[in-house]
């Protein structure tokens, strides 16, 4: 443990800090942009905020409202995580607990539709959509979201893992009923395997792009991301780089502030999924 | 679960079975709507030649021909792979360097929740978002990283048209979305790290083996499967890439088309030409998912063989 290692050491630590920057870099920029004029950025670069974040706010805002955009992300992806979550938990229970005719062609017919890209049923999906006249509705964004094949498969396996069979044994002898155990016994102990599912599922969903884009058409009901594609429209915002900064930083804080609360366990949501595979 | 049963208990048992299509009622109501249907629908379409409203004439194998006579849609595949490839080796290049940096044995280094945290923290972000940061901070007159290079003089002359040269741009398309990756591949790998028997190196350490030796004959082995995960899924992934290019360069792919991928090709036939060609972006849909089966299963059975 001489001199090298410890040179060699704090070389490593600086190439990592290095990459930690790089991560942070363009936000950094972001947010001090975001308070300068167009033409402050356009002339010189610099890591020292401006003072036209009022002026860029309101140019911002004259196009669009952006907590608008906040509101419509909300209410879709609440009620989607949530008819995920349970969905998803119910059908995984009953796959690994119960033995039903059909379940293993529900199972295998589940594990196909895992690995079937989301774009090719698009068009299908668009059509039934319009056809259904429920294009520019956020039902269409929602209920789907009761069969999720992925989530359920990741839960049957947790369900395997962790719930006691002898459990399940006792209540029926108590004589709980079957939907009353699954509410009162179950999901408290799969509780930390849907949170995991409900997390990522929620990011996804939050910052979800195609779907919303191509039913969506009514600007009151744009989600973020897709009130954020139409930035571009805006002459007065693509005229001034600042206004443009702050609009990008708006929709990114929210979830960075979440993300310093709650890092821990979407971390652990990723590990979970790669080990359980 | 094998235990003699009375005959009183396996009828309960039947009973409470009977439960069981109660729970998935709702799951199998949804899949076959929402999930089943839409994907037959697109078969079905792409056999017509449906605009997008009124009928549907059959049109027999046509628009699977086009596709494969389509010089674009080809040069879209190959616009993808062009974008994939670079971003493939730089994120899982990066994750894997991280991976043996944390968990070696002698520098024992610090600070990994934080670290990790912070190399996650670009994915959580919407791509539109980041897109639009990227177009704007790459801009070549305005942006701010052709400013700094000018202030620190590095680059002196033209500024470099980041997003406007077709030989640059998908290089900075594959790049973000690198940067934008590395952290998910960097804790997937790492989980495995973790997961990996601590008795495995204890029995290695005895056996007076190295760390490149441990590394190379225990870590890399046991990694493998998440390696085979990550590759897949980065891979399908990748292939499916829209958000970025589309709103980069638009729904033609600037600069020249060469950042259209193939989603954006299905997106252009099925959303955003007049009159839409719907029954050829189902047959593109179709072909791409066909091209996607073909390399999963290829890579499967490659890395799968190398036991």
């Amino acid at each position: 443990m001489g001199i090298g290692y410890k040179v060699k050491k704090t070389i490593l630590y600086i190439c990592l800090i290095i990459l930690a920057i790089t991560c942070m870099l363009p936000f950094i920029l972001m947010l001090v942009n975001a308070t300068r004029s167009g033409a402050e950025i356009a002339k010189s670069f610099t890591f020292i905020p401006g003072s036209h974040l009022k002026e860029n706010w309101d140019i911002v805002f004259s196009y669009f409202n952006l907590f608008r955009g906040f509101w419509n992300s909300l209410k879709v992806a609440i009620p989607t995580t949530i008819l995920n979550a349970y969905f998803s938990s119910l059908t995984a229970y009953a796959l690994a607990v119960y033995k039903f005719k059909g379940q293993k062609v529900l199972f295998y017919t589940q594990v196909i539709f895992m690995m079937i890209p989301g774009q090719l049923g698009l068009i299908g999906f668009y059509n039934l959509v319009s056809a259904l006249k429920l294009l520019d509705s956020y039902i269409p964004l929602i209920i789907p979201a009761i069969a999720a094949p992925g989530t359920v498969f990741f839960l049957r396996q947790y369900i395997l893992s962790v719930l006691p069979m002898s459990l399940l044994e006792a209540g029926r002898i108590d004589g709980a009923r079957e939907l009353h155990m699954f509410h009162k016994i179950v999901m408290p102990i799969m509780l930390p395997g849907i949170a995991t599912m409900a997390i990522g599922g929620f990011i996804g969903n939050w910052n979800a792009y195609l779907v919303p884009l191509v039913l969506l058409n009514s600007k009151d009901k744009f989600t973020l991301p897709v009130m954020i594609s139409s930035l571009s429209a805006s002459t007065d915002i693509a005229a001034n780089n600042g206004a443009k900064y702050l609009a990008i930083a708006i929709s990114i804080i929210p979830i960075c502030i979440a993300f310093c609360f709650l890092s821990k366990y979407i971390i652990s949501s990723i590990s979970a999924g790669s080990v359980k595979e | 679960m094998a235990a003699t049963k009375t005959l009183n208990q396996k009828k309960k048992m039947r009973n409470v079975n009977n439960t069981a299509y109660l729970m998935i009622l709702p799951f199998v109501i949804v899949f076959l709507i929402f999930n089943v249907y839409p994907v037959l629908r697109t078969l079905q379409i792409s056999f017509t030649n449906y605009k997008g409203y009124g009928d549907m004439d059959f049109a027999g194998i046509s628009n699977y021909v086009r596709v494969f006579k389509d010089k674009y849609f080809w040069i879209s595949l190959w616009n993808t792979i062009k974008i994939w490839v670079p971003n493939i080796i730089l994120q899982l290049g990066l994750a894997f360097l991280l991976t043996i940096v944390f968990s070696d044995m002698k520098y024992r280094i610090k600070g990994l929740a934080v670290f990790r945290a912070v190399y996650y923290l670009p994915n959580i972000i919407a791509s539109t978002s980041i897109a639009f940061l990227f177009q704007t901070l790459l801009d070549w007159r305005y942006g701010s990283i052709n400013i700094a290079l000018r202030q620190l003089g590095i680059v002196k002359g033209m500024p470099i048209n980041w997003l406007g040269d077709a030989h640059i741009a998908p290089f900075v398309i594959s790049v973000i979305s690198a940067w934008q990756w590395f952290g998910n591949s960097f804790i997937m790998l790492m989980a495995g790290v973790q997961g990996i028997n601590k008795d495995y190196f204890e029995a290695a350490s005895i056996d007076g083996a190295g760390r490149w030796t441990t590394f190379a004959k225990i870590t890399m082995p046991l990694l493998k499967p998440i390696m085979l995960y990550v590759s897949i899924t980065s891979f399908i992934g990748g292939l499916q890439m829209f958000d970025m290019p589309f709103l980069m360069g638009t729904v033609n792919g600037n600069p020249y088309g060469s950042t259209q991928t193939m989603i954006m090709y299905l997106y252009k036939f099925g959303f955003a030409t007049r009159p839409k060609q719907v029954g050829y972006a189902s047959a593109i849909a179709y072909v791409i998912f066909f091209l996607i089966l073909i390399v999963s299963v290829v890579q499967f059975k490659v890395m799968g063989q190398e036991d």
